[in-house]
């Protein structure tokens, strides 16, 4: 990573969605800027700003991590996927189909932060038991749905996946 | 099936109570939905808001010239400056509560706006908030209603005079005869906490103003781009026809989206001086600070009039409201509740006494059941306190003085109608499924082994459908202009047959897309799939008022049923000239016109390409092209009187439902588990069961929310203590049960298939059922619950030794 202490500029080289950036940012600039400004990836939402509600959760390194907590030149090297790089030119991936066959999105603010969180926690445990999934979902915030549907996407995706 | 003679309309499949997928979902599962905070314009501009940390004072001086000249930003206004672009925001009382975007001269509550910038990032518009000097002489701060009452209280509003800026006692029958006459009187005095919508989408603004042409275009996550036109052209001093709304999707609202004035008003000052697109996203603090969306704090003083039996005669409810700062929406939030006051029982009369109270905080806004959440706990509350008293079953109780089928349409003392409902089949499908003998057995099996199992049940209303009457008619003895929103839609099938609707609201996370192509795929016989969906500006708009007062579907399919009559009389005409048929031999199944008992027949493709593009196939004398759009109005409504003793029908189409809630209390903890929830609905015909239980469940975590959780607190300074989501605390996925929801169908008599909405229901119910539970719980322990929300402390105190 490129800095220039007198400019406060940083060159970050990440991975998003596949695809290889090389973004000048100042050092204090937050990941989720990058994503929505400098990269046009509006998929993902900022709810509160200080890492509570989950919704701005992206995949790093294919851990969840608050793109508002993290500052861009945190993920220099890393490997970023957002909403926008679930889906494949063959259709959706197996959770976003979940959620949309539980209705498990109203809104949708929030969608985007519970679909990483759940690829995450089915990569973690193949199999989650109802407590166990609503321990992983915890750290995300919907305002919406009372959760229900929700839930049921998680358990159909990890039947779909077995 | 029709008597009538003309053409037949059939489908194979049934669509209106389909359960489909959403239309919406795709979109938002993908994140290719766009949010206002998504929107990007050439030469963009972000604002960021200096808020004040004072509740109460004088704004001395302000000095902006450091962040002036910060490089990067654009403009800084204070709100004496800002009288320059723009003027005072819009409010609908008649009382003289003059609020401006931002504060002049001085700040009336913790977080109010006193000086914004505009610049090229929000990063540097917050470092020119850092260099912005505020002298302030602070001023005694009015922490409640009941200081602001208080004999020389510092006044919020010095031109007021009096910090109670609104009382009046409406009175709907011989009140007191009927409590001199009754045999008993239940009274409790009941304190309801002031929530706030908190939807995880903050407000926002682009707002984009070209001197060239006077014209303003506004995008924002309001849902008064429908009224914005006539609300906010005095703030923005820009002619109602120069503004221009364009509809947004929408990350949640529940009511608390209605306006936003002041969010368009800073962003559209600030596009005024800077010339340039500007963009204002509040930040959560800011939200939960600041975004006049803030709901109810209630203070009641509730009394039943009842006879020995327990028949139901009367009731008497004294209210005082702290309403913050401003009176933007006057006391809507307290008529709302006329609509519905006696709840699903036969009570003859009703005094409903309010007392509107300013204060240091920020003001009231709406938040889902719109003050009406709180009568039905109220009332609820009540209901169970007098079968405490007179020691009978609370179920019991209610079947006793539920409205019987046999008498809808029901008048209710204040002039409201209730269509139609059963509200014995309701109570009686709530208690099968939730097998209450069940748990009734074990919360005795469990108690002896020293574990708290409680059941609550409540039986309630949710009226939908609003007119936003109940904005005005508080005025009494002023001329009260009934109001009726109305709602378009405009639908088109082309050339080659497909349909495309157009609306005029934006998507707030309801189902207006898929209920849409529901209700046109039912009156045309087509697949809904086929059916697109588009969201027009308010330039290219029809009469709209949007979602909010659970009133979407019932008016959607009023206009859907509307303009797909037109557009099938002109598919008929244009097919029996080419069929040589009378048009009463047609029938449209399937997307195919055909004559009855004939192989003859013509596809909508056949219809469009001859209506667009063949006019010499079409009858003599008619306009090219197949179009038509329908604005319905709300179907039934009667005029209040003049001095409001009889306020009319202004919010008749009225929903019911009966929540079974079974929790265990831990009472070292507070801890409240759920173990059973049943929620049963009466929301007339539903279009679409799987996207009206998402609704229910969703209303249901909020009403969880605040019955045990979520409440804005200030302190004896009026500073916010929770302007953070760590602080003002929803519901997460453990504190949520399973739900298991079920729908009673009864029509209602006056709507579009006899849908009713639905909206609100889960969160209007859910409270008191949860409170009964939490108390039946405790009962061993004695306690008895005035006040929301159930906090885990509170629990361990009502079960500690005094």
């Amino acid at each position: 990573m490129d800095t220039d202490s007198d400019t406060d500029f940083a060159v970050v080289e990440l991975t998003v969605n596949g695809i290889g950036h090389r973004v000048g940012v100042e050092p204090r600039r937050l990941l989720v800027d990058v994503l929505r400004e400098d990269l046009g990836l509006t998929g993902t939402n900022v709810g509160c700003g200080q890492g509570v509600c989950g919704s701005c959760t992206v995949l790093v390194d294919g851990a969840s991590a608050r793109s508002c907590l993290m500052l861009a030149v945190q993920a220099h090297g890393a490997d970023v996927v957002t909403v926008e790089g679930m889906a494949t030119a063959a259709g959706v991936h197996p959770v976003q189909q979940a959620f949309l066959d539980a209705q498990a999105q109203q809104c949708g603010f929030c969608t985007p932060g519970f679909l990483a969180t759940t690829v995450e926690l089915l990569d973690r445990n193949a199999k989650p038991s109802e407590a166990e999934i609503r321990a992983a979902l915890a750290g995300n915030t919907c305002r919406c749905t009372g959760y229900q549907h929700i839930v049921d996407a998680v358990v159909r995706a990890s039947e779909a996946a077995s | 099936m029709s008597t009538t003679t003309g053409p037949t309309t059939g489908h194979s499949t049934a669509w209106v109570g389909a359960d489909l997928p959403r239309k919406e979902d795709p979109a938002l599962v993908r994140g290719s939905i766009a949010y206002v905070d998504d929107l990007r314009l050439p030469g963009l501009l972000h604002a960021a808001v200096l808020r004040s940390p004072h509740a109460h004072a004088r704004i001395v001086a302000i000095d902006t010239t450091a962040a002036k000249a910060l490089p990067g930003v654009h403009a800084v206004l204070t709100g004496a400056e800002s009288l320059d672009v723009i003027g005072p925001l819009a409010r609908f009382c008649a009382e003289e509560v003059v609020e401006h975007a931002i504060a002049v001269e001085k700040v009336r509550y913790f977080g109010e706006a006193v000086a914004v910038v505009a610049a090229e990032s929000r990063y540097i518009a917050e470092d020119a908030l850092a260099l912005i000097t505020v002298e302030y002489a602070p001023l005694p701060v009015v922490a409640d209603a009941e200081a602001g009452m208080a004999e020389g209280a510092a006044l919020v509003h010095e031109n007021l005079g009096s910090n109670v800026v609104y009382q009046h006692a409406f009175t709907f029958g011989d009140v007191d005869a009927e409590f001199a006459a009754a045999d008993r009187v239940v009274r409790r005095e009941l304190r309801w906490p002031r929530a706030t919508a908190a939807p995880l989408e903050t407000n926002g603004a682009v707002v984009r103003f070209d001197a060239a042409s006077g014209r303003m275009d506004v995008w924002s996550n309001t849902n008064l781009l429908n009224f914005g036109a006539w609300v906010m052209s005095a703030t923005l001093g820009v002619a109602p026809h120069m503004l221009n709304f364009h509809p947004l999707s929408v990350g949640g609202s529940f009511g608390s989206k209605h306006f936003l004035a002041k969010q368009i008003g800073i962003a559209g000052a600030l596009a005024k001086v800077t010339g340039r697109p500007v963009k204002f996203m509040e930040d959560r603090a800011d939200n939960l600070l600041a975004s006049d969306a803030q709901a109810p704090e209630r203070a009641h003083v509730a009394e039943l009039a009842l006879d020995a039996d327990g028949t139901f005669r009367s009731l008497r409810v004294k209210v005082v409201d702290d309403y913050g700062a401003y009176f933007m929406l006057a006391i809507a939030g307290n008529t709302n509740p006329l609509s519905q006051i006696v709840g699903p029982y036969r009570i003859g009369s009703v005094t409903y006494d309010v007392t509107a109270v300013l204060t240091n905080k920020n003001q009231q806004g709406v938040l889902r059941g719109a003050g009406s959440d709180v009568t039905n706990w109220v009332l609820e509350r009540l209901v169970d306190a007098a079968a405490d008293e007179l020691g009978v079953d609370p179920v019991e109780l209610r079947r006793k003085n539920l409205i019987p089928p046999d008498a809808f349409p029901y008048k209710i003392p204040t002039g409201n109608f209730y269509d139609s409902g059963d509200y014995p089949a309701v109570l009686a499908r709530a208690l099968e499924l939730a097998d209450l003998d069940r748990w009734r057995a074990e919360q005795e099996r469990a108690r002896a082994e020293g574990r708290y199992i409680g059941i609550g049940v409540a039986c309630a209303q949710q009226r939908s459908t609003y007119y936003a009457s109940e904005f005005w008619f508080h005025n009494i003895g002023a001329p009260a202009p009934f109001t009726t929103t109305a709602e378009s839609v405009r639908m088109r099938i082309g050339p080659t047959g497909g349909i495309t609707a157009t609306l005029f609201a934006p998507f707030w996370g309801n189902s207006q897309e898929t209920v849409t192509a529901q209700l046109i795929a039912a009156e045309l016989g087509v697949d809904p799939a086929e059916v697109a969906i588009d969201l027009a500006p308010t330039m290219h708009g029809l009469p709209s008022a949007g979602p909010g007062g659970s009133r979407m579907t019932v008016m959607l399919s009023g206009a859907v049923a509307g303009a797909s009559k037109k557009l099938k009389d002109k598919i008929f005409e244009i097919a029996a000239h080419q069929l040589e048929a009378s048009p009463d031999d047609l029938e449209l199944r399937d997307g195919v016109v055909s004559v009855q008992g004939t192989d003859a027949s013509m596809s909508l493709a056949d219809i469009g390409m001859a209506a667009y593009w063949q006019k010499a196939s079409l009858p003599d004398g008619m306009e090219s092209g197949l179009e038509a759009s329908f604005t319905y109005d709300p179907p039934f409504f009667t005029l209040p009187n003049a001095d409001r003793t009889d306020l009319g029908a202004f919010y008749p189409i009225v929903g019911h439902g009966c929540h079974v809630v079974v929790v265990e209390v831990d009472p070292e903890t507070g801890q409240v588990e759920f173990l059973k929830y049943v929620a049963v609905h009466d929301h007339g015909t539903v279009v679409n069961p799987r996207s009206l239980e998402g609704q229910i469940r969703g209303g249901i975590a909020q009403g969880i929310g605040v019955a045990l959780y979520e409440r804005v607190a200030y302190d004896a300074e009026g500073r916010n203590l929770t302007a953070s989501y760590d602080e003002y605390v929803v519901p997460g996925a453990p504190d949520v049960p399973r739900v298991e929801v079920a729908f009673l169908q009864t029509p209602s008599p006056w709507t579009a298939h006899g849908v009713k909405g639905g909206g609100e229901g889960g969160r209007m119910i859910a409270p008191p059922a949860v409170t009964r539970a939490v108390e039946d719980a405790l009962a061993p322990f004695g306690a008895r619950i005035d006040e929301l929300p159930i906090a885990m402390e509170t629990i361990v105190g009502l079960c500690s030794p005094p």
